[in-house]
């Protein structure tokens, strides 16, 4: 669990700093301190996709075992079974959060927007855990497979490399620069990194929270239209 | 039958057992094919523009990451030998191989050939999916040392799988295989020329025996071809692919006492 959570993608800050760290160089590059400010909200979420990608794997696996069906046969909310998921996904999320904010404070990177702004970053990041976890959730529901869940792991790739995650939005490439201007894991991500280079701005982080909160409300309709399905179909 | 010979069959028939699998489990060759495919487009779509660095020596990312994700590739088809003998190791199929009269040297050979073969799918979609997106024909001496370079990647991974495989003897070691590769291919000048990275990988990346490799096989995505890029990477993955083998061999007979 901790690989894809925490290891890979702490190699990934540590390859992308290293490999990139030049970056801050070229013209149109935000001011930051170093590379690692810029690339650690990066790592984090991606620890937050793949925790979201985890616990789905996990309840698919509940599926095929037959765990969930004796669930469902006790008398708690069926709902709430899904809830229960997301709640630890939101924990998840902030330990992970508090701990690519101890490296990047161990390695030498400055949060601009201090204490408050730490706080407000591991709250984002409990929250778009929750947020992926929805919608890995519906995916588990609506297929009950776990190799059909775990096949969603190139797309979270996609997802991050088209999005402002790892470059700026002006110095990516076409099409990149166009899909990651309509990507909301570009909007989060920003959200995410706006306390770390900078004063806390309502612009980016509205926007970040607004995303988190769409892509949230999005995963748990999904959840709920599969599990209605799944229970219709008695399977 | 010769003993060479029959150690030469033994070697073609588990190469060709191994590389049954892909025909028969088509799915199980994808994420190693589909992964260095997404790596190279995404990381062209998001750094394409470190290019624009003075001293990056190329005007197309794209180029300079074929062959990152070639090896790559070569990577995962040697970790994925190393899954399949953990495989027959938990099913007992492999007491039976080492119960043969058949050589160690010749099972491991099979494991490393079959590694080294399968190398080519992944390395050949790469390359073709670089073609269409418009990056440089290495030229025939280019592709002539680039494909044995990507074989022995193939094979230096295979036998740290094998070495994986016979240490701990069950599949869950996979993530040690595949990402002990993963570091050591990425771990180079991957992303960069050696002279554009920072702190600790420039270290790392200056004494990585693959970074040599590496250049061996990119040059001619971004230049000429010279003998004086080929055969340090050459002698360097020949190397470990060599010091890997011995090991395996070690965990082989430890294995059959």
């Amino acid at each position: 669990m901790a690989a894809p959570i925490l290891i890979f993608p702490s190699l990934f800050l540590a390859l992308n700093t290293g490999g990139a760290g030049r970056a801050i160089d070229l013209p149109g590059f935000p001011a930051v301190d170093g590379f690692l400010d810029f690339q650690i909200a990066a790592a984090l979420m991606q620890s937050t996709m793949m925790g979201g990608l985890t616990g789905g794997i996990a309840l698919a696996m509940d599926i095929e075992t037959g765990f969930s069906d004796r669930l469902m046969l006790s008398p708690i909310s069926r709902f709430s079974m899904v809830l229960g998921r997301l709640a630890g996904a939101i924990v998840l999320g902030m330990l992970s959060g508090i701990y690519f904010l101890a490296v990047a404070l161990i390695f030498g990177a400055s949060i601009q927007s201090g204490v408050l702004g730490a706080l407000l970053i591991i709250a984002m990041a409990g929250l778009s855990a929750a947020a992926f976890g929805g919608v890995a959730a519906a995916l588990a529901i609506r297929t009950g497979r776990v190799s059909s869940t775990q096949g969603v792991f190139p797309l979270v790739f996609v997802l991050i490399f088209f999005s402002t995650a790892f470059f700026p939005e002006n110095l990516l490439l076409e099409p990149a620069q166009t899909i990651a201007a309509w990507n909301p894991f570009s909007f989060i991500v920003d959200g995410v990194r706006n306390p770390v280079i900078s004063e806390m701005s309502a612009g980016p982080i509205g926007e970040g929270l607004l995303a988190t909160f769409g892509v949230m409300a999005f995963g748990i309709a999904l959840s709920a239209l599969a599990l209605r399905s799944r229970l219709r179909s008695g399977g | 039958m010769s003993a060479a010979a029959a150690e030469l069959r033994t070697v073609a028939l588990l190469s060709r057992r191994a590389l049954n699998e892909i025909v028969r489990v088509p799915g199980a060759a994808i994420p190693g094919v589909l992964a260095p495919t997404i790596f190279m487009l995404g990381l062209t779509a998001a750094f394409g523009n470190l290019i624009l660095l003075p001293g990056f020596g190329t005007d197309d990312y794209m180029s300079f990451l074929v062959p990152v994700s070639m090896m790559q590739g070569a990577g995962f088809s040697g970790a994925a030998t190393g899954v399949n003998l953990a495989r027959d190791i938990e099913q007992g199929w492999f007491d039976r191989l080492l119960a043969s009269p058949a050589s160690r040297r010749s099972l491991l050979a099979g494991l490393v050939v079959s590694a080294s073969l399968r190398a080519l799918l992944p390395a050949s979609f790469v390359f073709c999916v670089g073609l269409a997106f418009g990056v440089t024909w290495p030229g025939l001496l280019g592709l002539a040392i680039a494909i044995p370079v990507v074989m022995l990647t193939a094979a230096v991974a295979s036998c740290w799988g094998a070495m994986i495989a016979l240490r701990f003897k069950s599949q869950s070691a996979a993530p040690l295989m595949q990402s002990a590769m993963f570091m050591l291919v990425l771990f180079t000048p991957s992303y960069a020329p050696q002279e554009l990275l920072t702190g600790w990988l420039q270290d790392v990346a200056r004494y990585n025996p693959l970074s040599q490799t590496l250049e061996a096989i990119r040059q001619g995505f971004i230049g000429d071809v010279s003998w004086a890029e080929t055969w340090p990477g050459l002698l360097a993955v020949a190397a470990l692919a060599a010091v890997l083998s011995v090991f395996a061999l070690r965990g082989m007979q430890r294995m059959a006492d």
